[in-house]
C-alpha cells in the first residue's frame, strides 16, 4: 500500500521586545542567572501581570502578514502543569479565543512548485525558564531570566506532505518574522522552535492516521531528518501489522533517530481556564488598519518585485529575498549598477561564498554594497575583466581598499587595444606550433589552451572577447 | 453530584498529592457537596443573558515596553531551600 504523510507544524517564535510579556523585566539574553526577574515573573503570590502592548502589536503584524483574521475579542488562559521551569504552576497562554486564526503562508519548493499552507491559529504566550541538568548530581539548576519572554505560537494546518515542504514552510515563516522585525528566528539559539505532528494514511483516503509529536528539532536540518525518519518508522510499524501509538518522540540528532517519551507522559490534562488576572483584549478595526499600514514589504511581494523590476530569474529572486538584509544589500548595490543580473551573480556567488566560508552574516560583509557596486561598474565599463574582478574583490576583502584604487595601484586595467592583443596572440601561436597543428587537425578543446596562454602573457588583463575573436580568426 | 474514586485520584495526581484510602472517600464526599452547591446556579433562567466575558468590566490594560527595576542579584534565590551560583536547585526532573 502507498502511504501519504500528513504533517502539521507548531512554531514558537520569541518576540524581540525590550521587556517580558506581563512584567517590565528585560528580555536580554546572557544576563547572570535570576537577575532579570521580579515578583511577577517569579510567580509570587498577590502579583498582577499586565500585558505588554508591543507584544500585541507584534502578534498582529504576524497575523496580518499571514492573512489571518484578527479576533476583535481575545483573552488569556492558564495552562496548568507542574515543571520546575514554570514558577507559577501554570503558563499564561491563549486557548479558546486566540488573537488570530485562519491564515496561510505560500511556499515555493526548489523545483518551483508552489503550495499554500494553512495557518490554524496564532496566539500569544509566555516562555518558561531554563533548566540545566547537573551531570553528576540528581539535581537541576533553574534560571528564570527567560520566564515570561513573549512568544507567539503559530500552528499550521496539517497541509504539509513531505519533509521538504516542512523545511520550506519553516523557512518562509522565519523569513516573514524577520522581515517584520519581530523575531530573530534563530533555531540554534532557541528564539525559533518547532514541534512537528506527523502521521501517515493510505494515499487517496481522508481520515488521519494516529500521529506522533516530534520535539527537540533545533535546526532546519533536524526538522527535515526527524520527519523523514518518523514517516519511515510509521510505515514500518504498519507494514509489520502494528498500530502507530500516539506519543511524543524526542529527536536524537547524534543517533539520527527519535526516542519515544512513552511511559513518562501521562495523558495531558491542562485544565485551561480564563486567567482572571488579565482583562479581555479588544482590538478594533482602526487598530488593525494602523498596524496593516505600517507593515513592511514582505518576502513574497519583494520577490515578485525583484522578478518584475530587475528581471531576475526566479531562482535568484528566491535566494535574494530569503532574508531582508540580503535583499537590502542587493538593492543598495543594484541601484548603482546598470545590469541587475551581474549584481545578483556576484552577491549570490562570490559574496555569499565568502560569507559562508567565514561564517559571517550579510550585515558583517567586509565589502559594502557601494564598494561592490564600484567594482561591478568597472566590469560593465570594460575597465577590467570579470576574471580580474575576482582578484580585485579578494584584495578588497583583504585590504578594505576601494576597487578603483586597487586596479590603479596594481595596473590591472584591461587591455582592449586590439593591436596590442594581436601581438601577443601571434607570439603564442608562433611559440606553440605542435598545438596549432593539433587544433587544425580537429582538437577544438585546445582553444582553451591558447586563450590561457594569451591570458598568462597579459597577466589576465586582455579583454577575453577580443582574445577569442583574434584566436578564431588566426587559427580558423 | 457523585464523584468517583477515580476522579478523586486523578485530581490528586494532577495536584501531586498523596492521599490514602480513607481520604479518598472523604474528598469524594466533599468535592461532590461543593459541586452540588454550585449547581444551585443552574436553576437560574439565563436564556436572555449574554455570557460574561470577564468578571470585571474593563478591557485593554496595557503596559508600555519599557524596562523597570529588577530584583537585586541573589534576591530572587534568597528564600530558596537550595541555591547555587544564583540558580535555584531542584530535584532533577526529566520530561
Amino acid at each position: 500500500m502507498e502511504f501519504e504523510p500528513v504533517i502539521g507544524l507548531e512554531v514558537h517564535a520569541q518576540l524581540k521586545t525590550n521587556t517580558k510579556i506581563f512584567c517590565s523585566c528585560s528580555t536580554k539574553f546572557g544576563a547572570d542567572p535570576n537577575t532579570h526577574v521580579c515578583p511577577v515573573c517569579l510567580g509570587m503570590p498577590g502579583v498582577l501581570p499586565v500585558l505588554n502592548k508591543t507584544v500585541v502589536e507584534y502578534a498582529m503584524r504576524m497575523a496580518l502578514a499571514t492573512d489571518c483574521t484578527i479576533a476583535h475579542q481575545s483573552r488569556f488562559a492558564r495552562k496548568n502543569y507542574f515543571y520546575p521551569d514554570l514558577p507559577k504552576g501554570y503558563q499564561i497562554s491563549q486557548y479558546e479565543l486566540p488573537i488570530a486564526e485562519h491564515g496561510h503562508v505560500n511556499i515555493t519548493m526548489e523545483d518551483g512548485t508552489k503550495k499554500r499552507i494553512g495557518i490554524t491559529r496564532i496566539h500569544m504566550e509566555e516562555d518558561a525558564g531554563k533548566l540545566i541538568h547537573d551531570p553528576t548530581r540528581p539535581v537541576s539548576r533553574v534560571d528564570f531570566n527567560r520566564t515570561g519572554t513573549p512568544l507567539i505560537e503559530i500552528v499550521s494546518e496539517p497541509d504539509i506532505r513531505s519533509p521538504e515542504e516542512a523545511g520550506a514552510y519553516l523557512r518562509q515563516v522565519r523569513s516573514i518574522l524577520r522581515y517584520l522585525g519581530i523575531s530573530d528566528g534563530n533555531m540554534e539559539e532557541g528564539s525559533f522552535r518547532c514541534d512537528a505532528n506527523v502521521s501517515i494514511r493510505p494515499r487517496g483516503t481522508e481520515p488521519f492516521g494516529t500521529r506522533a509529536e516530534l520535539k527537540n528539532l533545533n535546526s532546519f536540518k533536524y526538522v527535515e531528518s526527524a520527519i523523514a525518519y518518523e514517516i519511515k518508522r510509521q510505515k514500518m510499524v504498519i507494514g509489520d501489522g502494528g498500530d502507530v501509538v500516539q506519543e511524543t518522540r524526542l529527536w536524537d540528532s547524534a543517533g539520527n533517530r527519535s526516542i519515544s517519551m512513552r511511559g513518562k507522559e501521562e495523558a495531558h490534562d491542562y485544565r485551561y481556564f480564563p486567567d482572571p488576572d488579565l482583562v479581555p483584549l479588544v482590538i478594533d478595526d482602526e487598530w488593525i488598519e494602523s498596524v496593516r499600514k505600517r507593515l513592511p514589504e514582505l518576502p513574497e511581494a519583494r520577490k515578485a518585485r525583484f522578478l518584475d523590476e530587475y528581471a531576475l530569474p526566479e531562482y535568484d529572486a528566491d535566494i535574494l529575498t530569503s532574508a531582508k538584509e540580503l535583499a537590502d544589500y542587493f538593492e543598495d548595490c543594484a541601484k548603482e549598477v546598470e545590469n541587475p543580473k551581474i549584481v545578483s551573480n556576484w552577491v549570490m556567488g562570490t559574496l555569499l561564498g565568502l560569507l559562508n566560508a567565514e561564517g559571517k552574516s550579510i550585515e558583517e560583509s567586509p565589502v559594502s554594497p557601494a564598494q561592490l557596486a564600484e567594482l561591478l561598474i568597472l566590469i560593465e565599463t570594460s575597465v577590467i575583466s570579470g576574471k580580474i574582478a575576482k582578484t580585485v574583490f579578494d584584495e578588497m576583502v583583504k585590504s578594505g581598499k576601494a576597487a578603483k584604487a586597487i586596479v590603479e595601484e596594481k595596473g590591472l586595467v584591461q587591455v582592449t587595444d586590439e593591436s596590442a592583443i594581436e601581438a601577443v596572440v601571434d607570439q603564442v601561436i608562433d611559440a606553440n606550433p605542435a598545438e596549432v597543428e593539433k587544433f587544425k587537425a580537429g582538437n577544438a578543446k585546445l582553444m582553451g589552451f591558447f586563450v590561457g596562454q594569451v591570458m598568462r602573457e597579459t597577466k589576465g588583463k586582455a579583454n577575453p572577447q577580443i582574445v577569442n575573436k583574434l584566436l578564431k580568426k588566426k587559427l580558423g | 453530584m457523585k464523584i468517583s474514586k477515580q476522579e478523586v485520584l486523578h485530581v490528586a495526581g494532577l495536584a501531586r498529592l498523596n492521599i490514602d484510602e480513607a481520604m479518598i472517600d472523604m474528598f469524594a464526599g466533599q468535592l461532590g457537596d461543593i459541586l452540588e452547591y454550585v449547581e444551585t446556579l443552574d436553576r437560574l433562567d439565563t436564556t436572555d443573558i449574554p455570557p460574561t466575558f470577564h468578571a470585571v468590566d474593563i478591557s485593554n490594560a496595557f503596559r508600555e515596553d519599557r524596562i523597570k527595576q529588577h530584583l537585586d542579584k541573589n534576591e530572587a534565590v534568597k528564600n530558596a531551600p537550595e541555591e547555587e551560583d544564583g540558580h535555584f536547585i531542584v530535584p532533577k526532573v526529566i520530561e
